[in-house]
This record gives structure tokens, sequence and C-alpha cells, in this order.
């Protein structure tokens, strides 16, 4: 964990990229060699693993523990869901701007409250405002469809108009593994820039961050409204893949669970996230076979365990690589 | 009109359940800074212990008693082995390890006690008469016995030698250390006497709608709201705020339906929080 030597400064960055072309060429071939189940398991992987990502932004890089992204998703669900009820025929870009907006919007809703405050007191008034969507979404049945929620039809890939084709669950994978890559490389770039540097910044000292002269508030706000975004497309991005958008998903177990895959893969490294989210998946599947739904039991046991003696994650003993 | 009284009753009677929790709480945080995510789930736990004394024994106060001390045990188990190596650490580190407690209790309540309803049987018969509507002596005696307990450990923290001890450490733990006060062994304490108070709490609410394995989220998160309208660490301004904000989502029951009537209280939060952090039942800090 030292400082990296200073007679090879590029080698970190080569070994970086070395990993990340295996990791994508893994998970490019992983649908046509994985069995059906595990196909869609690795696809849901990477939507989980999306959504903690957008949660890290927080967690990680700027220091705000977040417990709302729940809100954020569903929403992103709700809103893709509007979209292909409502437009005739089901469009896929549509789906995704509905769902963007409703999360985005959601997000600088909160945002502007939630900023003022720090620490604990973020991360209680997040779950409160989630709560308040939960409750929301959950109560008013003429929209939201309540309890059960709405199901609707998947929308046809159709890209810039080139043609449009049915999802087969090895293009919806590839789907899936463009848009999350897309993503991975613009919120790393977001966090290498200045402005991810100012995020840091305020991680590691915000008064003085404030002191230098940063708007830490506006930074803050800017932050939320990023990772509300990606926490949207990754509901967009299930509600394609499940054909349905339900309440459950608004409720605040998925934003513990989002915060769970940060903590178990890695806070502040962006992949540690899909470590986490592969992990605790894995367990969860692995465990549920012979526990069905007392998994819990043991996984929150294996978590309290990695908190205390591998406060780190997975993936922390990477992380300066990673963010190379 | 009588629905104004009643649903008044109603919030009184809410309140005070609801102060009996946060008073463990806040108790938790003031002194530690541990904001806990279990207390809820220990809550819960406590219930279903306080349901199966009961129906072993058929007394609703051994049933109490029980709950309490079983849950105080656990409380101090689950503080020794998990909390204290994360003493230094950063606060929010305790949030994780509480949110996974949490998750373990509900999952083991479920293993053991399944997913129906039990019900705890009201300590007090018999219904009184306001206005036109029946009302139920025992949530009365409810109001009555959580003043009584919360009463008592006001005097316990104001003048027993061991609520001194809590107090020296909240105000400050490297001096009530060096005064010779044994301040892991209080925090231990604090943790179970915050978990028994949450154990009680539970039995208390036994009788009002049932005991589920489900029901610790809703009061981890009813006691956070008042613990931080209230001010964090600060028992009065707890108390004072569950009456509050019991009473609010009372009335506010009266005009939409009791599931979003909770929202009432997600709003005094947000606006306490943006406007008075720092609780809205306590002097303004200099």
């Amino acid at each position: 964990m030292t400082a990296m030597p200073a007679a090879r400064p590029r080698s970190p960055a080569v070994g970086y990229w070395i990993g990340f072309a295996v990791v994508v060429g893994l998970l490019v071939v992983a649908p046509l060699v994985l069995p059906p189940f595990w196909q869609r398991f690795a696809t849901e992987i990477l939507i989980w693993g999306l959504l903690a990502m957008s949660s890290d932004i927080l967690i990680g890089y700027t220091g705000m523990v977040s417990f709302g992204h729940s809100a954020f998703f569903g929403l992103g669900m709700y809103g893709a869901a509007a979209a292909l009820l409502t437009v005739k025929p089901p469009s896929l870009g549509l789906a995704v701007l509905y769902g963007l907006v409703a999360a985005g919007g959601a997000a600088v809703f909160v945002a502007y409250f939630a900023t003022r405050l720090r620490d604990i007191y973020f991360a209680i008034s997040t779950l409160v405002f989630s709560q308040i969507f939960y409750v929301i979404i959950f109560t008013w049945t003429e929209v939201t469809g309540g309890e059960n929620g709405l199901t609707f039809g998947q929308p046809r890939l159709s890209l810039l108009g080139l043609g449009s084709d049915r999802f087969t669950p090895t293009t919806f994978h590839w789907f899936v593994l463009a848009v999350v890559l897309i993503s991975y490389l613009l919120v790393r770039r977001i966090t290498q820039s200045p402005f991810g540097q100012v995020l840091q910044s305020i991680r590691e000292n915000e008064p003085r961050t404030r002191a230098i002269g940063y708007h830490v508030e506006r930074y803050k706000i800017v932050a939320v409204m990023l990772s509300g975004l990606f926490a949207g497309l990754a509901g967009v991005l299930y509600a394609f893949q499940n054909k349905f958008a339900a309440p459950d998903f608004v409720f605040f177990v998925v934003s513990g669970e989002v915060v769970i895959f940060n903590v178990m893969g890695g806070m502040g490294t962006l992949v540690g996230p899909f470590a986490g989210a592969a992990f605790f998946l894995l367990l969860r599947e692995g465990l549920s076979r012979f526990l069905t739904e007392y998994y819990l039991i043991p996984l929150g046991i294996i978590f309290v365990i990695m908190i205390i003696f591998l406060p780190q994650g997975l993936l922390g003993f990477l992380r300066r690589r990673l963010n190379a | 009109m009588d629905q104004i009284l009643v649903q008044t009753l109603h919030g009184l009677v809410n309140g005070m359940v609801l102060a009996m929790v946060a008073s463990g709480l806040t108790l938790i945080f003031g002194i530690m800074d541990i904001v806990n995510f279990a207390h809820g789930d220990l809550l819960m736990l406590g219930a279903f212990v306080g349901a199966s004394v009961l129906g072993v024994t058929g007394n609703y106060w051994l049933a109490l008693l029980g709950a309490a001390l079983v849950i105080a045990a656990l409380g101090a188990v689950l503080q020794v082995t998990t909390l204290r190596p994360l003493i230094g650490r950063d606060p929010l580190t305790t949030i994780l390890a509480t949110f996974g407690i949490s998750l373990v209790i509900q999952k083991y309540a479920l293993w053991q006690w399944g997913p129906s309803v039990r019900r705890i049987s009201e300590p007090v018969p018999g219904d009184f008469t306001l206005f036109h509507l029946q009302y139920p002596w025992y949530r009365i005696a409810t109001a009555v016995l959580a003043g009584l307990i919360l009463g008592g450990l006001w005097l316990f923290l104001k003048y027993g030698k061991y609520g001194i001890w809590i107090r020296a450490t909240t105000q400050d733990r490297v001096m009530a250390q060096a005064m010779g006060i044994p301040v892991p062994l209080v925090y231990t304490a604090v943790f179970a006497i915050g978990s028994a108070m949450a154990a009680a709490s539970g039995v208390l609410f036994g009788p009002f709608a049932g005991v589920t394995q489900t029901m610790g989220f809703d009061f981890t998160l009813r006691a956070f709201i008042v613990v931080v309208v209230g001010g964090m660490g600060n028992l009065g301004g707890s108390i004072l705020a569950s009456i509050f904000v019991s009473l609010l989502e009372s009335y506010a029951a009266i005009v939409v339906s009791p599931a979003q009537a909770v929202i009432v209280s997600f709003v005094v939060l947000v606006l306490t929080m943006l406007f008075r952090p720092t609780g809205l039942f306590v002097p303004t800090p200099k």
C-alpha cells in the first residue's frame, strides 16, 4: 500500500489495462459458454454492480454514505415502466431517457436537502427520503400499481435506427455489458478529473476544501446527482431484464445491499462494488440452496466479520492500482 | 371533535412507547456515537421473547422482565463481539456493522418463530367510554408504565452511582477514564441498558398490533426520526420529540391513511435537520 516506486511510473496503468481487457474479454465470452441460469446470473451481477458503483461515487470518493440508493434505482425502474407502458411502440431510447429523468430528478431533490448534512445525518436523511418515495409508490395504486407493481414487455433493441431486433439473453447480456462498460469508463474518467479530485478532497478534509475556496455543497449536489443517474440507469436495465417494476426495489433493503456490495468489494475502487455484488450474489445463491431465505444469517455474520477484519474490502488492496 | 380527542390520546400513548424506544437509541448514541441500526430488531426480538415467556408462564410482568433481561444479555454480547473492535473507527462503520446485525436478527426471528403474527394478550382488561368510543384501558396502562420506566431511567442516570458514571463518560470519556471509571465496561452496560429498553418497549407494544419479524425496521426508522428531531444523545429531547411526532402522525391519520401519515414525521425530520440540526427541544447552542 506504499507509494509506487518512482522508477516505473507507467507500469501500474499498463497492468491495469491488461487486467481490464482480460475481465472484459471473459464477460464478453460468458454468455456463450455459460448455461442459461448462470448467463442470467452474470447479467444480474453486472446490473447490481452498476448500481453499487454509482453508490461508490458517494461512499468511496466523496465520503458520504447513502442509504437511499433504492429510491434512484426504483425510480429508474418506474421511469422505464412509464415509457414502455405509455409510448407505442415501446422505445428503448425513450425508456432509458424517462428512467434517467426520473432518477436524476429525484436525486437533485434529495441532494438539495441531504447535502447540507454530514456523516450519519446524511445517511439517515437519504434513508428517510428513499422511504418517502417508497410510501408514495406503495400507496399511489392508480399510477404505480401499488404493491403489485407494473408489468410490461421488453423493448426491442434498436440502435441509431439501424433496424430493430428482439433481445435474446445473449444479446441482452452484451447490451448490459456495453452500457456498464461505458458507465464505468465514464465514472472512472470523472473521478480522475479535477471535479473528481475535489470530491476526494472533500472526503479527506471538508473544512480545508471549503477554505481553499471550493463551493463544497455544489460539488456534493452534483456528486449525488451523478450517482443517482447511474443508479437510475441500473434500474432501467433491471426493468428491461425482468419486465416489471415493483415497490420492493424502492424499499430500504436494496439500499442496504448496495452498501454491503461496496463494503465487501472495497470502497473507492469502482471495480470493488462489482466484485462485492458478485461475491454477495454468489454467496446468496450458494447459501440459499440449502438455507432458503435464511441465507442472510450467515451472510450477515460474514458481512460483520469483514467490517471488523477486512475494512478495505476484497479489492481494497488494489485501490491504488485501480485508480492509476 | 371526538375524533381529535381520541387521536390525541392515541398519539400520546404511541408517543410514550416510542419515547422508550428512542431513549435506548439516544443513550447509546450519546455515549458511544453509535447509530444502532439493529435497535428496532432488538425490540422485535424482545417482543418475541416476551410472547414466548407469556406463553409458558402466562404472566405479563414476567414476560416484560424476562425479555428485558435476555435482550440486555444479548446486547452486551453484541457490543463486546462486534462494536468494541470498532471503537475509534469512523462512526459510519458502526452503522454498517449494526445493519449487518439487524439482518441476522431479523432472519433468526423468522427462523425461530415463523412469519405469522404473534399476539401478546392485554395485561389490563376492559375498556372505558370516551365520548361515544370505547377506549381500552391497557393502552393507558401501557403509557403510564412507559412513563414510569422512563422516570426510573432518568432517576438512575441522575442520582444512581452508575448513572453518574454513564453521564460522566458521555461528557468526557478521557477524563472519566482518568477518574477511574471503567469506560469499556460502561459502554457495554449502556448498550445492554439500551437493548433492554428496546425489548421492554417491544413487549409493551405487543398487545397493540401483534409481533412480526418485520416490525423492527419501522421502529428503527421512527426512533431515528425522533432522536434527530429531539437532538442526538439528548434524553429529554427525544421523549418530547416522540410525543410531538406521534401526535402529529395521529392527527394526520384523520385526513390520510396511516401508511401515508408516516410522511408527516419524515417531513418534520427533514425540516428539523435543515433548520435546527441540533434538535427541536434543546436550547440553541452558543
